[in-house]
């Protein structure tokens, strides 16, 4: 489908989660690390329970999540303690976190509150063991720069990971691993600036790259998370949580564009229809099944898949969707709840008050396809597509975390974090590309590479190419991983000694390859070592002289015939004998002037 | 400056950044806003700042509507009475937003409008008899609880349920326990995570004791969470009960016996571990609220200064309790300051198991000296179960007696093997 997206009205805001790498958790002194299922040392369960926020008011998305009523079972590990079992007050804020989340802020022009207070924002699933997750508001007021138009950052709070959800056969519990529980995290939420599908792109990249650039946040699968809101015209404002990656975000966005669209259709298709929400529950049998009728509704997939979801989520221990005459008379329905050809009716069996409530669920949602798209939550699926989560949450669920004292932000210490702000990947890049002329690609690759203080030492100290120095630090150590060598042995002394080495021309650079993988299969060898085990030095030049007078003598008529131009295919006989033992260049030296003194004795 | 209150919704306008949100009490200059996406913050005020009140505290209350008109007994079944007296404590406690801290301040009744499973067990009536944190609970708050309850059971309630503060729990069961004879049960229960967080264990720990109450397990106990789950709670029995963890759930334990019973969550099935429990009716109501507050409690450690017992004395005290070591003991220095007019009993600081001083020469001398060797009883109901001693006589000898003598199942026969 080709989209106007200008046209349509696209707003779209993102909201990023970033594990911080902190030394201790959030609110304990547990390290932020993840352990193996396997490795579980105990294990408890729990229900949880709705209580008001000091407002007085209950959150529309916890009630949701408390209708499930579902046991919830944990498992702790020798890295957890009581603070994340919810057996023991939380400690203070760690403020190595706070420091980060300070950097992170002032890269993106922020402006730090004065007082930051520990707030309880209520999640009732059982991800976090309170029933909250402890969460602070640090800053607001950013901007970050955009090819597209700039986006303000709205705010960055500073928040503990939930406990992860573990796959269990147990459709009456949940099992989540506490490990993850408590692990510092940023999030940071952009203004709904974005207005196309390449700038939210952009932007999700620009602040992934500055929060590498503080080398204080985690790296690898799941330690940085997107959530994406969306809205068009005459639509609403819907979060997807849990995009998988960058590549996926803007066809999430797409799709969820096209949901809005369809759900704009539907609600068009309705009223063409008058259709209506008739808000009766139908006792059909006993005490535990019940029934709605949605007066012509049916033969809509796209409400059908949605009412499908929910009532999946809710898990009742029966239900049927049921869209034709047929199905209603099989059920043996058809009388009782009024069903006619064209309504879609819905049976639900479970406890009494379970199943009231999972019905009144469905008949709010059915009264939003007759108004168009509902605010909420939706969780993204592997197929960049979405499925319905939760209702957007609201003020409501966030109280004050009393047992954590709110923290003063010193003013002079934002100053003194202002004057040591880490320089930008991208700003580095651009230096790289300036100060030793290599390529972007180049540039950029090192720059972002954990080792880029190390290559400027070695540039800047060793006569080497820039390239070579990359090559060496980055490029092969890659390839070499690609075929399972154990890269990460090899120690920074190691590169040392080779760069000087390589510097002091004993070796050729098309030996690296070599000399790398022999140390990082044998770490406690030395790279004299590796050049001795592979024979890399055993050539002296009086070898090579002797060797291309042999070769000159046997390639006379070529050289005659060809003169100059036998250089290349006499530089590949040469080399095949010495590659990686000798500098290439010394060779071809050599070779030149062997051919220029046959050649003028000719 | 503009003139601003609590509850107000305002705009501050600082370094160009702009906040909106309502104002919540702070305890400093700061002004704290409440965020319209909820976040508390907090903000200093200097000349340059900019504040503007978008709708005062009054005109906001007055569009709310007043829904707190509820009738929380209305679901009368013809279930049992039972009475719930609250006494303060985290099972009772919200957020003080002048300290930040949690302190007591929930409203009886509102407790029950958040656990409405409680008028599925029985018809509840609440009272708030005070609102203490345990730690300031003295022996004049446990002679008004016990007049308190002794008044409910008079009036007919099936069951009495008191909601307490859990650092001293065990000192008011203990001394409930020695100054009613009751015919139903009274069942002490608290919680360890504070009501206002969906995890708390007041809601299990509330639901289990209600239950309880109308069990026939006519006794003071401590109803409390078993382990660190929900998966039930149990029965103690007011004078054998201590806290033995500051923060865990499952803190409540049973010293020197097996508890009453337990009782499972979700289903609130009883098993009964003990038959060694007063059956409802089989006592008579009687109150003995006479005590003696003037006891100490004293803990020896090496070292120690047998003076101690002496300052007490002179300081007009009617009675010493002393935590010894191992079987029972303080050092032989102790042994003439241990001739007092007053009782000095003995218990041990390992609580669990019994005294005895008839096995080393200290301890023969102890006795010697005049000291109750007082069982395998726990340190805290010593001193509570002397305090009522001393209330209902003086005379040192019927003292004595009545110390070393089982009443209310603080003390046993025969030291079990508990497993």
């Amino acid at each position: 489908m080709q989209l106007d997206y200008e046209l349509l009205g696209f707003k779209a805001g993102l909201e990023i989660h970033q594990q911080l790498d902190t030394t201790e958790k959030l609110f304990c002194r547990c390290p932020p690390i993840l352990k193996d299922v396997k490795d579980a040392k105990y294990s408890f369960s729990r229900y949880l329970r709705l209580s008001e926020s000091e407002l007085g008011e209950k959150d529309k998305a916890a009630i949701e999540e408390e209708k499930k009523e579902k046991k919830i079972r944990y498992i702790g590990y020798d890295t957890t303690c009581l603070v994340e079992a919810d057996e023991e007050p939380p400690g203070p804020l760690n403020t190595e976190a706070l420091d980060i989340a300070l950097v992170i802020s002032l890269l993106m022009n922020m402006h730090p509150v004065d007082k930051v207070f520990t707030m309880r924002k209520i999640v009732l699933d059982g991800s976090n063991t309170s029933g909250f997750q402890r969460t602070a508001y640090i800053s607001s007021n950013g901007m970050i720069k955009s090819n597209f138009g700039n986006v303000s950052i709205s705010s960055l709070c500073l928040e503990e990971d939930a406990a992860q959800k573990i796959d269990n056969a147990d459709k009456n519990e949940d099992t989540y691993s506490l490990d993850r529980l408590g692990i510092p995290l940023v999030e940071i939420s952009t203004a709904a600036d974005i207005k196309s599908l390449k700038q939210l792109r952009e932007v999700a990249e620009k602040i992934g790259m500055i929060l590498r650039s503080t080398e204080k946040v985690k790296r690898g699968l799941g330690t940085i998370r997107q959530d994406v809101n969306i809205s068009i015209k005459d639509g609403a404002r819907v979060e997807i949580k849990g995009v998988q990656d960058l590549r996926s975000l803007e066809e999430v966005a797409k799709n969820e564009v096209i949901r809005q669209i369809n759900l704009l259709n539907i609600k068009k298709t309705l009223k063409e229809r008058c259709a209506t929400v008739n808000k009766k529950i139908f006792n059909v049998s006993g005490d535990d099944t019940f029934a709605i009728n949605l007066k012509k509704f049916g033969n809509l997939p796209e409400i059908e898949r949605e009412f499908d979801t929910r009532l999946k989520k809710f898990n009742p221990d029966y239900y049927a969707i049921i869209s034709n005459d047929k199905d209603a008379k099989l059920i043996g329905l058809k009388e009782e709840i009024d069903y006619k050809n064209g309504d879609l009716a819905i049976v639900v069996r479970d406890k009494r008050k379970k199943a009231i409530s999972i019905l009144n669920s469905i008949l709010e949602r059915a009264d939003y396809f007759l108004i168009g798209v509902p605010e909420e939550t939706r969780r993204a699926l592997p197929d960049n597509t979405s499925e319905y989560m939760r209702p957007l949450p609201g003020a409501a669920r966030m109280y004050p975390e009393t047992d954590v004292e709110p923290i003063i932000i010193d003013r002079d210490k934002i100053e003194r974090i202002k004057e040591n702000l880490p320089e930008l990947i991208d700003h580095r890049t651009e230096r790289y590309i300036k100060d030793y002329l290599i390529s972007e690609e180049l540039a950029s690759l090192i720059s972002r590479s954990k080792n880029y203080r190390f290559f400027e030492d070695v540039v800047n100290k060793y006569n080497l190419p820039p390239t070579l120095v990359i090559r060496t630090l980055e490029i092969i150590p890659q390839e070499l991983k690609r075929n399972n060598i154990p890269v990460e042995n090899i120690t920074k002394n190691h590169f040392i000694s080779l760069f000087r080495i390589i510097q002091s021309k004993e070796i050729a650079k098309e030996g690296i390859p070599q000399i790398l993988e022999f140390l990082a299969k044998n770490p406690d060898k030395s790279v004299e070592d590796a050049i001795k085990y592979i024979g890399l030095n055993t050539v002296d030049l009086a070898d090579i002289e002797e060797y291309i007078d042999k070769i000159i003598e046997e390639k006379r008529d070529l050289l005659i015939n060809k003169r100059d131009l036998s250089f290349s295919p006499l530089m590949g006989v040469v080399m095949k004998e010495f590659r990686g033992k000798v500098d290439g260049k010394k060779i071809s030296d050599i070779l030149k002037r062997k051919i220029d003194e046959f050649i003028k004795n000719i | 400056m503009i003139d601003i209150e609590e509850g107000d919704l305002i705009k501050i306008k600082k370094d160009g950044v702009e906040y909106k949100g309502t104002v919540m009490p702070s305890i400093d200059d700061t002004i704290v806003l409440k965020l319209e996406n909820g976040y508390n913050i907090g903000i200093n005020i200097d000349e340059k700042t900019f504040i503007e009140i978008i709708k005062s505290k009054k005109e906001i209350d007055s569009s709310i509507l007043d829904n707190k008109n509820q009738d929380l007994t209305a679901k009368e079944k013809g279930l049992p009475n039972v009475s719930v007296i609250f006494t303060g404590g985290t099972i009772a406690s919200r957020i003080d937003y002048k300290t930040g801290a949690v302190t007591s301040q929930f409203k009886a009744d509102e407790i029950i409008k958040i656990i409405p499973e409680l008028s599925d067990i029985a018809t509840i009536d609440t009272d708030q008899l005070f609102n203490i944190l345990s730690e300031n609970i003295s022996p004049k708050n446990w002679v008004d609880i016990a007049r308190a309850v002794y008044d409910k059971i008079k009036k007919g309630s099936y069951g009495v349920v008191i909601a307490h503060g859990t650092d001293t729990m065990n000192y008011t069961a203990s001394a409930l326990s020695f100054m009613l004879r009751t015919p139903i049960p009274v069942v002490l229960v608290g919680s360890q995570r504070s009501s206002d967080r969906p995890s708390s264990d007041s809601y299990v720990n509330m639901i289990c004791a209600t239950k309880t109450a109308t069990s026939d397990i006519a006794e003071v106990s401590v109803v409390m969470h078993g382990t660190i789950s929900d998966d039930f709670c149990l029965i103690h029995k007011g004078t054998n009960v201590r806290k033995m963890h500051t923060s865990r759930r499952d803190a409540f334990r049973s010293i020197n016996s097996v508890p009453i019973g337990k009782i499972n969550y979700p289903d609130l099935e009883i098993n009964l571990f003990s038959d060694r429990y007063k059956k409802r009716d089989e006592e008579d109501l009687r109150l003995y609220d006479k005590i003696e507050e003037k006891c100490a409690l004293i803990k020896f450690y090496p070292g120690c200064d047998p003076g101690i017992i002496d300052f007490f004395v002179e300081e007009g005290y009617k009675g010493v309790v002393i935590e010894g070591t191992g079987l029972g003991h303080v050092s032989s220095a102790w042994i003439p300051h241990l001739k007092q007019d007053i009782p000095i009993v003995i218990t041990s600081q390992c609580l669990n198991g019994r005294v005895s001083n008839r096995v080393y020469d200290t301890g023969r001398m102890m006795i010697k000296a005049g000291v109750i060797d007082c069982e395998d009883i726990l340190p805290e109901t010593a001193l509570t179960k002397l305090m009522w001693v001393l209330g209902q006589t003086k005379d040192l000898e019927e003292v004595k007696r009545l110390m070393r003598t089982n009443m209310r199942g603080e003390i046993s026969k025969s030291t079990g093997y508990i497993f």
